[in-house]
């Protein structure tokens, strides 16, 4: 039975989202807890570079993020002349967009939390016998618990906002790529406030409830950890 | 008895302005001290040893195992140590229960020698294991980090300035913590330290450094009196005596120690097993007489021969080495005395003691 305060169309464009923002943050962690440990620890002459890259997208504007990653993953781009797939306007291209527009928002959270660990915390840990991995997970893990909660929240609640990009290599296409933000404004663009007005609000409701979770998780983790 | 192996280090660690260089066998039991000024390489020369320094090239062997060669680097997590760091490096999200269990968890059960029971008894932690490191002191925060290096029942311990972090009283706290360890445990210690007084009142042997070198080596009672090295200088400068504990003299609340000049009282000791003692005697609460002196409120008097003298930077000073039995003693006098009593080296003279502090 479908409630009648939603169409059908916006409620899979909602269920596109979540799922978008879902997927994107698992990866956004597979990839940046690496990356910002490396980030937090090296001494490379190429760090402040790829601290640069990784904090482009907050300032660039979407849409030319969006524009480069179509010319990459278009059917002209170099992915599918190499072989691969075409990979615009799918659910996969939509993922490798917010995968990028989301990293500093995962990255410099994670980065912060990592550089916090003292290297003497680490070497006690190797010398009371753990071994690089079981030091991972005993030590890094549990004392940046902040950092990846505000990872993960700040990483799903900026994938779900996104809009440029998904335009650009995403289209609109409803059940494959149409997301919110774009279902809104095409709500908009019809006059169709009521519709319009009963997906802001709901992703207005769910940005400020994320948000308002992480910070009473947080303050609580800051009473523990000193 | 059973020949224990020494610990046989050579390394070459090259740092921005920084050459660590060092070839020397230490003994495989007691205490070593590793002992110079602040930068002298000592708190690198430990990390080499446990692991923490993959960049440092040379060769390790403890205990007849190679720990580093020309072909092989042990890890830090698979090299038998306890480290205890200067700051202790407790984990903040663990209790004190949990930080000393930490490494006696990562151990196989049949290696753990050490019992956790044993070590929160003797290192009086028992009060303390539900509660958060942020809420201990700092004198009960390094004894956590000494239990929790313990507890993986090392085949050495190294210490790095364990209690340099700390205020006088809590120094006071640990040091008798620490003489037990080194009483009842048979585990070789590697102590860094640049306070002579600690040094002298643990150590067995001891490392002199300076500059990433090795300056001299040998027991602490040698190295200590020897004259041509800087430790004779300066107001801190002493000497170790080791004697039997003779009697008590509960009256006086006195003990007396035998020694092969005459004997030296001391505050009563408390512990009635200790059967040897072992003093520090500050060169400057030592006179010399020609005769036995007359009756005085010193009592301490100890006939000895003179075998060294030296030179003192203060330029009104100069240092007498004392010879009783194998043992030595040090006295800094004037130059003026020294012209008046007309001492030569190979002289007989009385040494008095104004002051002992027992170790």
């Amino acid at each position: 039975m479908m409630p009648e305060w939603i169409s059908p169309q916006d409620l899979e464009a909602l269920w596109l989202t979540l799922r978008l923002a879902g997927v994107s943050t698992v990866v956004l962690l597979i990839l940046s807890t690496p990356l910002a440990l490396w980030l937090a620890r090296t001494k490379s002459r190429f760090k402040l570079a790829i601290e640069s890259v990784v904090a482009l997208p907050l300032v660039l504007p979407p849409t030319v993020l969006g524009f480069y990653l179509l010319l990459l993953l278009g059917s002209q781009g170099p992915i599918q002349a190499l072989g691969g797939p075409a990979l615009a306007f799918t659910f996969t291209g939509l993922v490798i967009g917010s995968v990028f527009y989301s990293l500093p928002f995962v990255v410099q959270p994670l980065q912060n939390a990592f550089a916090g660990i003292e290297r003497g915390t680490l070497e006690a840990a190797a010398c009371l016998r753990a071994g690089p991995w079981d030091r991972f997970c005993s030590i890094v893990l549990p004392l940046s618990q902040r950092g990846f909660l505000t990872a993960i929240t700040l990483g799903f609640a900026h994938t779900l906002g996104e809009f440029g990009v998904v335009l650009m290599i995403g289209g609109n296409i409803p059940g494959e790529t149409q997301v919110v933000s774009i279902a809104i404004y095409d709500h908009v663009e019809a006059v169709d406030y009521a519709s319009a007005h009963v997906l802001s609000g709901l992703l207005l409701a769910l940005s400020f409830l994320m948000l308002f979770a992480l910070y009473t998780i947080n303050g609580r983790i800051k009473m523990v950890l000193p | 008895m059973t020949r224990v192996m020494p610990i046989a280090m050579r390394f070459d660690l090259q740092r921005a302005e920084f050459r660590l260089t060092v070839d020397v066998e230490v003994p495989g039991q007691g205490v070593t001290a590793l002992f110079g000024r602040s930068g002298c390489g000592k708190t690198t020369l430990l990390r080499c040893v446990a692991g923490l320094e993959p960049t440092v090239r040379g060769r390790l062997r403890v205990h007849g195992e190679a720990w580093q060669d020309a072909e092989r680097f042990v890890p830090a997590h698979q090299r038998p140590v306890g480290y205890v760091f200067q700051e202790g490096q407790l984990f903040p999200h663990l209790t004190v229960l949990g930080n000393l269990l930490y490494g006696y968890r990562r151990i196989p059960a049949e290696r753990r020698i050490v019992q956790p029971d044993d070590v929160t008894r003797l290192l009086g932690l028992e009060g303390l294991l539900e509660r958060r490191t942020s809420q201990i002191s700092g004198g009960q925060r390094q004894r956590v980090a000494m239990g929790r290096a313990l507890l993986t029942s090392p085949r050495v311990l190294l210490m790095d300035e364990p209690l340099a972090a700390l205020d006088q009283i809590s120094k006071a706290e640990i040091l008798p913590y620490l003489e037990r360890l080194h009483e009842e445990l048979s585990i070789p210690v590697l102590y860094v330290s640049h306070a002579i007084e600690e040094v002298a009142r643990l150590a067995d042997h001891m490392l002199l450094m300076e500059e990433g070198r090795i300056q001299a080596q040998g027991p602490l009672r040698d190295l200590i009196t020897r004259a041509d090295l800087p430790l004779v200088h300066g107001e801190q400068a002493s000497a170790v005596l080791i004697g039997d504990a003779l009697s008590h003299l509960d009256d006086d609340h006195l003990s007396c120690i035998h020694l092969p000049g005459g004997m030296l009282y001391v505050p009563r000791v408390t512990d009635p097993n200790r059967d040897q003692l072992r003093v520090r005697v500050l060169a400057r609460d030592v006179s010399v007489a020609r005769q036995p002196p007359l009756p005085s409120s010193i009592l301490n008097c100890l006939q000895c021969e003179v075998v060294e003298i030296v030179d003192d930077p203060h330029p009104g000073h100069c240092l007498l080495k004392l010879k009783l039995g194998e043992q030595h003693l040090l006295s800094r006098i004037t130059r003026r005395s020294r012209q008046q009593l007309a001492l030569e080296t190979g002289d007989t003279v009385w040494a008095s003691v104004k002051g002992v502090a027992l170790t």
